[in-house]
């Protein structure tokens, strides 16, 4: 009787104290630590702020509580890979890995195992081609539509006209740096500027003869493909070289606040791509404040809210969970599966009228997702730096990328893919 | 004057400045091997950790916040204080110094009379404890560092260079300092090691530990010396390339440039140190600068390495390290 007792005692406590393992499973594969945790905790706090904010405000999806369980990465390959295999059995129902290494390693893993990859602005862009890519999405825009998205800006404030201009690039000389180029030679060809692509070794702190390089070339102008340390150090130079930093673009990787503030006053003007809106006045801002920061349930402190990378995990967050509700509405059912998971993804509405009803109007395009199209509509605008105020300021609309020249490179590099993988193209 | 060899002679006053910041990282290893043997890992987060923790006494930040926050349910983050960058730099030191004696007490004499392998190993576990330490302890966000170090082109060298050539040479302010300040360093620590009691002690520890012991010098005051002056050199490393990049955990990484300064200068010498990091700067711009650009560029990394292997195959002990004779 003592020892029933016991145990039953024993099973309660357990069940007392284990927690309620949640339905909606989001794991959070971020980088807390090492090199790149600057950039990788303002993203992983507003990824996890948002579905705690589902859960504390809407009792989350559907009526199905979520979470995002992290596992540390490092933005280490391997971890990711780790943390993939650690995670996976927990009922994932889509990852979000926030590294393109991790990403090529996890696109064949994914596919086999019926589990969606998210990877918006990042990853593999041929990815947006869903007729080979299945189970990968990367909306709403991605490399090649930045690069694009940037020349575009710099046309415009050409007056028009990019001819006989010199373009500089100074990139991560990695896979990730190196995606631009093709995009950047074919613009080149199109609008007759010259591109000098200079690379810089990981992690970036010594840009000396870059920059050097770069004095010497006078280039019109000077695009980023960075990440890390190598981003501030750039600013850094090329403020200290007086190179005008209105004339110098980034890719929303190399658009951080801790991108610009370390160079102080002098990083005022620089420019960066972004694919969603910036600052915090949106109604979501505050209600994440006032659900979860106030309620001691944030995963920060509640000090990186409207920064650029907190912004981009928000808005990560907020495109899964909208799948995850479309996925809900095509089965007639609140507990999905990862493969339901993937087809709420493939069917992904976004309007503004949803955007205002979630807090965040303007906040990011509106798209349509399907089959052939993973990559969203590409759009993209620029927002630039106040050093005084702190604050990045959008200075032009959403608008569009040119497809005529990336949609080929997609075609191109996704068959390539599948040649290679015995891929069969669907959607058909 | 050829453009060329302007642009050339440019490029090797940057390297030289580049190599005067490899040499300020090179001197904190030497320091420590010269004295113990010991190849510290921790070096490059050594010049991390000082350097994070000048900011935040700068700052005012309040130490382990976040554990604070935590585990009492408060919010607190800022002192209302900041202090002044020259009180700060030398609370920081102090802090350096502290570190130096926790580390003799409590690793380094544990592991008195163990293989050289070991006292590594043990270096590196260090390493990645005072990193995730450092994180409690400050927090991962970057920290902008301004202890009113000039920043920019020095105008002066522009323009005379303009006047003689038609063509301004860039220079940093921050490396002229560098360059000013490494030089007083590597001054002070010559007079320290000739001219004090405590320096002749530690010299007589790096010639003969068992002969040093035998004349009364204390090993363990020594080492606790010799960690402080290296967490002191890490100090002034950290400022240097803080200033350059923000305080960040890739601070850490600084000691990858260190390596191959030590592979060429050699282990155990402050002139080494100094030495080859000029060589390595050098070297890396100007290959960067004439062959970078038919290679696809990005050499310097790799480049420093080659370089110093070159150097190790004519000179295996570096150019200035003492060459070991073993007698069977």
């Amino acid at each position: 009787m003592k020892y029933s007792k016991l145990a039953a005692a024993s099973v309660t406590a357990l069940m007392v104290a284990t927690p309620v393992l949640a339905d909606l499973v989001f794991p959070s594969l971020s980088y807390r630590t090492g090199p790149y945790a600057a950039g990788g905790i303002p993203y992983a706090d507003g990824f996890a702020d948002y579905f705690t904010l589902l859960n504390e405000r809407d009792g989350g999806i559907g009526g199905v509580m979520t979470s995002a369980p992290e596992c540390e990465t490092a933005y280490n390959t391997e971890k990711g890979v780790e943390c993939y295999e650690a995670t996976k059995g927990q009922g994932a129902l889509a990852y979000n890995p926030l590294s393109t290494g991790i990403t090529y390693q996890l696109i064949p893993k994914v596919t086999a195992d019926d589990i969606p990859l998210y990877t918006p602005g990042y990853g593999r862009t041929s990815a947006a081609n869903g007729k080979v890519f299945s189970h990968v999405f990367n909306f709403p825009a991605n490399y090649w539509n930045a690069a694009s998205l940037a020349v575009n800006h710099l046309k415009e404030v050409s007056g028009g006209d990019l001819a006989g201009k010199k373009i500089a690039l100074v990139y991560h000389n990695s896979a990730y740096g190196k995606e631009p180029i093709r995009t950047l030679e074919g613009l080149a060809e199109k609008h007759g500027f010259e591109l000098v692509t200079l690379p810089v070794d990981h992690p970036g702190q010594e840009q000396k003869a870059q920059w050097l390089q770069i004095r010497r070339e006078r280039p019109d102008f000077v695009m980023m493909w960075g990440w890390g340390v190598m981003n501030q150090v750039a600013i850094q130079e090329a403020a200290n070289i007086r190179f005008p930093m209105e004339n110098f673009i980034g890719v929303w990787w190399s658009g951080g606040d801790h991108d610009v503030s370390p160079a102080g006053d002098a990083a005022t003007g620089y420019k960066a791509v972004t694919f969603h809106g910036v600052g915090s006045d949106y109604p979501v801002f505050a209600d994440i404040q006032k659900h979860v920061v106030d309620a001691g349930k944030a995963a920060g402190n509640g000090d990186n809210i409207g920064k650029a990378l907190y912004n981009r995990g928000v808005y990560a967050a907020m495109l899964l969970a909208e799948s995850a509700k479309k996925a809900q509405e095509i089965h007639g059912t609140p507990d999905i599966t990862s493969s339901m998971m993937r087809d709420g993804m493939e069917a992904l509405e976004i309007t503004e009228a949803r955007m205002t009803e979630l807090g965040m109007p303007g906040f990011g395009p509106e798209f349509t997702v399907s089959c052939e199209n993973h990559g969203g509509p590409g759009t993209g605008a620029i927002q630039q730096w106040d050093a005084a105020a702190g604050t990045w300021s959008l200075i032009s609309d959403f608008g569009p990328s040119d497809m005529d020249v990336i949609q080929p490179l997609i075609d191109e590099d996704s068959a390539a893919y599948a040649a290679e993988n015995n891929i069969e193209e669907r959607c058909n | 004057m050829p453009e060329q060899l302007l642009f050339a002679m440019e490029v090797t006053l940057n390297g030289l400045m580049a190599g005067v910041l490899y040499a300020l990282v090179a001197l904190g290893f030497v320091l420590i091997f010269k004295a113990s043997g010991i190849f510290n890992y921790a070096q490059g987060v050594m010049a991390l950790f000082a350097a994070l923790t000048l900011v935040g006494i700068q700052q005012g930040q309040v130490p382990f916040a976040h554990l604070i926050n935590a585990i009492f349910g408060t919010e607190v983050h800022h002192f209302p204080w900041q202090v002044p960058s020259l009180i700060a730099i030398v609370l920081a030191a102090g802090v350096m110094i502290l570190f130096a004696w926790i580390v003799e007490k409590y690793v380094l004499q544990h592991l008195i009379g163990q293989p050289d392998i070991i006292l590594f190993m043990a270096t590196i576990g260090l390493a990645y404890f005072m990193e995730g330490f450092g994180d409690i302890m400050w927090g991962s966000d970057i920290k902008k560092l301004d202890v009113g170090l000039p920043q920019g082109m020095n105008a002066t060298i522009d323009q005379v260079t303009f006047d003689w050539f038609g063509y301004g040479f860039f220079i940093d302010n921050l490396d002229i300092v560098a360059a000013i300040v490494a030089s007083l360093l590597v001054a002070a620590l010559t007079i320290f090691s000739q001219y004090s009691k405590q320096g002749r002690a530690l010299r007589a520890v790096a010639d003969d530990h068992s002969a040093a012991l035998s004349v009364g010098i204390s090993l363990r005051f020594i080492w606790v010396l010799v960690w402080s002056i290296a967490g002191f050199v890490a100090l002034v490393a950290g400022i240097m390339w803080g200033a350059k990049s923000g305080v960040q955990f890739s601070l850490s990484l600084i000691a990858l440039k260190a390596l191959p300064v030590l592979m060429l200068g050699g282990f155990t010498s402050i002139p080494g140190a100094i030495v080859g990091g000029l060589i390595i700067g050098v070297g890396e711009q100007l290959f960067e600068f004439t062959i970078g650009p038919m290679i696809g560029g990005a050499t310097q990394n790799w480049f420093a390495y080659v370089l110093a292997l070159i150097f190790l195959i004519f000179r295996p002990q570096g150019l200035f390290g003492e060459k070991i004779i073993e007698r069977v």
